[in-house]
């Protein structure tokens, strides 16, 4: 076989950056963050289980390494270590990737943190599909596991500056917090909107007369790249960036939702459990008969391959948003 | 008697003398006896195993424990964890010995509205430190609670007791090499190897054994007691206490106890991990429990 006739293939790397080409990055946002706010807080304190170097906890394990423990590969040991730290006055942020967390070690974090409403802050890297190596590695039903988790908080942001302002909070707030994990070279998007990170709060980054969406994690970065595309089409989008899924709040989306425009949720998350039914609990529960199209991942396990192309198949790309926008309108 | 044992000697063993084995018996018959009460209250309950760690809980709240009973959350407190959330029955009798919640209060066990739910919880609690229950928790949160206390300072001490039953569960081992790694030589563990779990005894569930060599392999200091006999088990304490440093290695004793311990009727019946006694034979119990007690006391 001559090798002129072999086309390239697309790789499928564990680590693929979901950042554009030429797109603005920040290095590893939130081991700088926690970084920072354990210069500012000396109780914050960093655990892992064998994922310092790819959940970006390796920046603080340098930083502060008399405050760092490795727990080995080891995920129930993880989140009850990291709830016995908290119960020592400590406040615990323990990394390992979303699937452990979610699928592995649910009853160390439900029982031993969450019921007696400890500060332990989970942190959990490949969320949703930001990885192709499969349903081994691939979250897309973390939010689904663990909203059912009473009195945990759910965080997931769009990008670094998200990810900066929120660390220092869930520091800050009592009771245990998720954070669905960017790391590497993260794109920074917010910081050309009017916008803060507030935990619990969603946000107005646009108005847009036609379309709203409702948006969380790096699906708000393509919600706004679909909003500029559309705007080509004459089509004007609002984009609604939610990136506290639990507790949510309702009273802003709401707002935003009750109105005429097409009504959009965006997730880097299973169609079943998260945003998407999230918003939809909220508009049945007040009594809105108002219409929404979900953009998420289906109920299936997904496919190995590389990350562009899965994003295409499934429906996560920018092209693929505009299309089913567009048919949704016509 | 409230024991407020916060000025205790660390690593001084004053010697397992009769005073000092009198003591903790005096706390065992009594944790027995708050247990049988409970018990009767409830109609049922896990009093077999009560019966059984008496000993342990007492020579842990009447001799090794460093607390405050007017105030549970202190600081400077040791940490007794409590994995085996079935075990709360005992455990709760232990407190109230140790006068960390009122002797009157133990008959609320297990009703509406009480403090001492049927399953231990620290949200429930004063004294309670962990939501036990769901095995095999109790020494991963164990190892956290020793790592914070020491990065702290803290000379406090952690014990965590857990049954043999827990051994089936891959997390108590996590633990056990997470705790040897970071040689938490303010750790020990006590297990309670009654031989019995919920389908029946534990070789015919699944076999644990050789469980000395087996800590002895994860890098713990393993000593292997009658765990119903408070002169070895204050032994073992002793000699746990002597080789502990901040940084050094975990201790492990293990205790072999007898379900039902204190009661001969008890100890006699079939072994279940629900044990069923008849409305008329709560009596009968306390009659046979404070015999078999005057009678060595006597001795």
């Amino acid at each position: 076989m001559s090798t002129a006739t072999t086309p390239k293939l697309k790789t499928s790397a564990m680590i693929a950056s979901f950042a554009d080409p030429g797109q603005k990055t920040a290095s590893a946002p939130f081991g700088h963050a926690l970084v920072k706010a354990a210069q500012e807080n000396d109780k914050i304190v960093g655990l892992t289980a064998d994922l310092g170097k790819y959940t970006d906890m390796h920046i603080f394990a340098q930083a502060f390494p008399e405050r760092f423990f490795q727990m080995g590969m080891a995920e129930q040991l993880l989140f009850g270590a990291a709830a016995g730290l908290a119960e020592t006055g400590l406040v615990p942020f323990a990394s390992t990737y979303s699937v452990f967390a979610a699928r592995r070690a649910y009853d160390f974090l439900c029982l031993d943190a969450a019921e007696p409403n400890l500060n332990v802050n989970i942190v959990g890297g490949l969320p949703g599909l930001t990885t192709g190596y499969g349903p081994s590695h691939q979250a897309t039903e973390d939010m689904a596991i663990f909203r059912g988790m009473p009195n945990l908080t759910i965080v997931d942001p769009c990008d670094s500056m998200d990810i900066e302002q929120a660390v220092p909070q869930l520091a800050a707030s009592e009771g245990p917090t998720y954070l669905r994990l960017l790391r590497g070279n993260v794109p920074t998007v917010l910081d050309e909107y009017d916008y803060s990170f507030e935990l619990g709060k969603a946000k107005v980054l646009r108005g847009g007369r036609d379309v709203v969406f409702i948006s969380s994690g790096l699906m708000t970065m393509r919600a706004l790249q679909v909003a500029e595309a559309l705007a080509a089409h004459h089509v004007d989008v609002a984009v609604v960036h939610a990136p506290t899924i639990k507790p949510f709040d309702t009273a802003t989306v709401l707002a935003e939702l009750n109105t005429d425009r097409l009504a959009v949720t965006l997730e880097n998350h299973s169609v079943v459990g998260g945003l998407f039914e999230t918003v939809a609990s909220a508009v049945v529960t007040a009594g809105l008969g108002k219409r929404v199209v979900p953009v998420a991942l289906p109920d299936e396990f997904l496919d190995a391959g590389a990350l562009p192309t899965l994003h295409e198949r499934y429906g996560l790309s920018v092209q693929r948003i505009v299309a089913k926008v567009l048919a949704e309108l016509a | 008697m409230v024991l407020t044992q916060e000025k205790a000697a660390r690593g001084k063993a004053s010697g397992v003398g009769k005073e000092r084995v009198d003591r903790v018996e005096g706390a065992a018959f009594r944790i027995r006896h708050h247990a049988l009460n409970m018990g009767e209250v409830q109609g049922q309950g896990y009093v077999g195993q009560a019966l059984g760690a008496a000993d342990m809980l007492a020579v842990v709240y009447a001799d090794q424990l460093r607390f405050r009973a007017d105030d549970p959350e202190w600081d400077g407190r040791d940490r007794f964890l409590l994995s085996t959330g079935h075990y709360a029955i005992g455990h709760y009798a232990a407190l109230a010995e140790a006068g960390i919640i009122p002797v009157k209060e133990l008959e609320t066990y297990g009703s509406d509205n009480s403090r001492l739910p049927m399953s231990g919880m620290s949200t429930y609690t004063p004294g309670m430190e962990i939501s036990g229950g769901s095995l095999g928790h109790g020494l991963s949160i164990a190892v956290g609670a020793a790592l914070g206390l020491r990065y702290q300072g803290s000379d406090s001490r952690v014990y965590n007791f857990l049954s043999d039953g827990e051994l089936d569960e891959g997390s108590t081992w996590e633990a056990a090499m997470g705790a040897h790694h970071h040689q938490l030589g303010n750790l020990t563990a006590m297990v309670d190897i009654n031989a019995l779990q919920a389908d029946g005894k534990t070789d015919t569930v699944l076999r644990t054994e050789p469980i000395t060599e087996k800590w002895q392999a994860f890098g713990w200091y393993a000593q292997r007691v009658d765990g119903n006999d408070v002169s070895a088990l204050l032994a073992a304490f002793d000699n746990a206490a002597t080789q502990a440093a901040a940084v050094g290695r975990p201790s492990v004793i293990l205790c072999d106890t007898k379900v039902g311990r204190g009661v001969p009727l008890l100890e006699d019946r079939e072994k279940a991990h629900f044990m069923r006694i008849e409305e008329h034979e709560w009596q009968l119990c306390r009659e046979q429990l404070t015999a078999g007690y005057e009678g060595k006391a006597a001795r």
